[in-house]
């Protein structure tokens, strides 16, 4: 007995001899850590780890380690719970759809804006983008998170099936209708299983169509106004497009090719000589198709006032999490710093194929050539900035929206299934979409 | 020390030193998080859990009320249900003929068992690649045969799909438990049997399935709960729950309301509905199915 009390004794202490060696080593050391979550994997992964390092390098009062801790919505997810745990990063990689999570919970975060100024950083908006910074700013213009990956959707095509049918290479389809006669021009030499494709169908189909249309998404200016927005995407513009991308499913002329950005292969493999799709895919299928393609602005109906108007945009912007000391903080900020100026930029955006953040970035590109090399990102860039943004136009700012999402593309399916009448699909998906939208405002009401 | 058939200590302290790492985990791994669940599915919280609001029952009135929640209630008990009859008929029917090749089945044996180990996720990797209407095996050459494959968009392929991927796995354990059952007839049943005249079928329906009976009950419990919830990783890999929710089960919305929506409260509400399911659903099967069991 009492040696079975003496090795459950001896049980309890080992973890304790454990913890107490281990936090002797937690002491705060020299240079200050931060530590940053990113949802992006493979080479893009790669690369901002490098960015991190030639940063490390050229100082030694910080050093930046990078974490990737899966997709987006596994990144969003953990550093909620790591935040609930009070073990949170210092910055955060989100998705465009987690922005009103973090918006809508003012406590969690440290607004970029606020921290430059804190810190005494160098940091002036003008310098950036308005199209990309009017997705994260506050209603007073102030940047909340810093953009760091955006990209946009995109009209990509097989150039060389073009020719093979007949068709002129330069000259791609600008609207739906035309979209719908080179799909049949192309079908009938029957060499593809489908006239076009495209990837993240919300957010290409839905949002960035809503914003390419000028029509609002939801009320307050798609969110930005207030919590109480309402989904509106069931008017007749929406459920037309929906229900013509129905019937051309059904017809053959229009393969769907899931929920993220599963389409990719479709195009890559010559199958479907259509793509639309984000303009930071290029450097995938760039990599991947055996063909020549080319890209061109997003098709849009010619009978809707206002269109085009300009695209919206999506990827990942970096968010500060409250809760850490003042010398990290000065760290995120140095870093951000770095992250901004023109070449670091210019550099990741010509890497990885997203947007660049700043005008300056822009500009040496153009010097360095870039656009004159890969034309697409150009046609990108004048996507987003073809004219001033619009409320419909500017971004979204819905709460649970990576569950509207879903419910949107929950909508989409049954229609393109032919379950149900595109009208019914949106007029649901709204109605369930508001259902969130009213929990949400329930949650963050303080 | 033995009186009757009770095992008696005389010291009142030990029996419950030697109870307590099995209570211990119990309570750490099972009491606590259910007692958790309960409670935060009164709770309406934002996602980082700075506020938190009692909202009684509003949660479930919630879930139950949303015509998609309940229709995941039946795509689960579909679901279990195919997964279950299909894996006990075929490993019944595999363990029937390894059985009969006698002992030196071996690699017969191993390579139907052999699925079991490969890791959940990667099943669904493999069955991912083999039907995926991009680039797919299978559905490339489905096409010969005048079929378009397009589990993302087509709701019966989808959950032809996640039924095919669990099943597979499946088989493997139910064929372990069978032919473990078989080699525990007495061969002296069958051969008198047969010296009746009884034939190879009759036997099989008068005999084997009967004596196997506990492993069937067994086995029907297990899948059910592996349906529930083990499924998880093929249904995340495969499908996402989709096309338009066709392939979302209880456990699927759990995990889509509460890690993808961060509405932590729902997500509990709903864990507490399945918990409540799968206890009175195993309770009916115990009353139900147990009195054809022979033991």
């Amino acid at each position: 007995m009492q040696k079975l009390l003496l090795a459950v004794g001896f049980m309890l202490l080992v973890p304790g001899l454990i913890f107490a060696a281990g936090a002797q080593e937690a002491e705060p050391e020299y240079p200050v850590e931060i530590e940053m979550w990113i949802g992006l994997g493979g080479e893009l992964g790669e690369r901002i780890e490098d960015m991190a390092g030639d940063f490390n390098a050229m100082q030694d009062e910080f050093v930046v380690s990078i974490v990737e801790v899966g997709d987006y919505e596994e990144a969003m997810t953990s550093a909620i719970t790591a935040f609930r745990a009070g073990n949170q990063p210092h910055i955060i990689q989100v998705y465009e759809v987690g922005t009103g999570t973090f918006m809508g919970n003012p406590e969690v975060i440290y607004p970029v804006y606020q921290l430059m100024e804190d810190m005494g950083r160098p940091f002036d908006t003008d310098d950036y983008l308005e199209q990309v910074t009017g997705y994260y700013s506050d209603l007073e213009g102030n940047m909340i998170s810093f953009p760091f990956n955006s990209s946009t959707p995109i009209f990509y095509y097989n150039a060389e099936a073009f020719e093979e049918a007949g068709l002129d290479p330069n000259d791609p389809p600008q609207t739906w209708p035309e979209v719908e006669e080179y799909a049949r021009v192309l079908m009938d030499t029957g060499n593809y299983s489908a006239g076009f494709t495209f990837q993240w169908p919300s957010w290409t189909q839905i949002e960035t169509f809503s914003a390419w249309h000028d029509v609002p998404l939801g009320t307050q200016a798609n969110g930005m106004l207030g919590w109480d927005a309402e989904l509106v995407f069931n008017d007749d513009v929406r459920i037309r497009h929906i229900q013509t991308l129905a019937d051309w499913a059904q017809e053959g002329l229009f393969e769907y090719g899931g929920r993220r950005g599963d389409a990719g292969p479709l195009f890559t493999s010559g199958d479907v000589p259509m793509y639309i799709a984000s303009s930071a895919a290029y450097a995938g299928v760039a990599a991947t198709a055996g063909f020549d393609f080319k890209a061109s602005f997003l098709p849009y109906w010619p009978d809707v006032d206002g269109a085009p108007q300009n695209s919206i945009i999506g990827g990942g912007s970096l968010w500060v999490m409250d809760g850490h000391t003042d010398a990290e903080y000065d760290g995120v900020s140095a870093f951000f710093e770095y992250l901004s100026s023109a070449e670091v930029q210019a550099e990741w955006h010509q890497f990885s194929g997203y947007l660049p953040i700043t005008y300056d970035a822009w500009e040496l590109s153009r010097e360095q050539g870039f656009y004159d090399r890969v034309p697409i990102h150009n046609t990108a860039i004048e996507q987003i900035t073809l004219n001033p943004p619009t409320d419909n136009s500017r971004g979204l700012r819905f709460g649970m929206f990576p569950q509207v999402r879903n419910v949107i593309l929950d909508g989409m399916e049954a229609a393109f299934a032919g379950d149900m009448s595109a009208e019914d699909a949106l007029n649901q998906a709204v109605e369930r979409g508001n259902a969130l939208l009213r929990e949400f405002e329930r949650t963050v009401a303080r | 020390m033995v009186r009757g058939k009770h095992v008696v200590y005389k010291n009142k302290v030990l029996p419950y030193f030697l109870v307590a790492p099995e209570m211990i985990l119990v309570l750490i791994f099972f009491i606590w998080p259910a007692a958790q669940a309960l409670l935060q599915s009164l709770y309406r919280e934002d996602a980082f859990g700075i506020t938190r609001t009692f909202v009684g029952l509003d949660n479930f009135r919630r879930a139950l009320t949303e015509p998609l929640y309940v229709r995941s209630i039946g795509t689960t008990l579909a679901f279990a249900l195919t997964v279950a009859v299909s894996t006990m008929a075929i490993a019944l029917f595999l363990s029937t003929l390894a059985n009969n090749i006698g002992k030196k089945a071996l690699a017969y044996q191993t390579v139907i068992i052999s699925p079991y180990a490969v890791a959940p996720l990667v099943a669904g990797v493999l069955w991912f690649f083999l039907f995926s209407p991009a680039v797919g095996y299978i559905s490339y050459n489905l096409r010969f045969f005048g079929v378009r494959w397009n589990h993302t968009i087509v709701p019966g392929q989808a959950f032809f799909l996640v039924v095919l991927a669990a099943s597979w796995q499946r088989i493997a354990y139910n064929f372990l438990f069978y032919l473990g059952g078989m080699h525990q007839i007495p061969d002296s049943f069958i051969e008198s049997a047969a010296i009746d005249g009884a034939t190879p079928i009759k036997r099989f329906w008068k005999i084997v399935f009967p004596l196997l009976s506990p492993t069937t009950f067994f086995l029907l419990i297990m899948n059910f709960i592996y349906t529930f919830f083990e499924t998880f990783p093929v249904i995340h890999q495969l499908t996402r729950g989709g096309p338009s929710n066709a392939t979302s089960t209880m456990v699927y919305r759990i995990y889509r309301d509460g890690f993808i929506g961060l509405d932590f409260g729902g997500s509990a509400a709903q864990s507490v509905i399945l918990m409540a399911f799968v206890i009175t659903f195993v309770a009916l099967q115990f009353r139900l199915v147990e009195r054809k069991v022979y033991y």
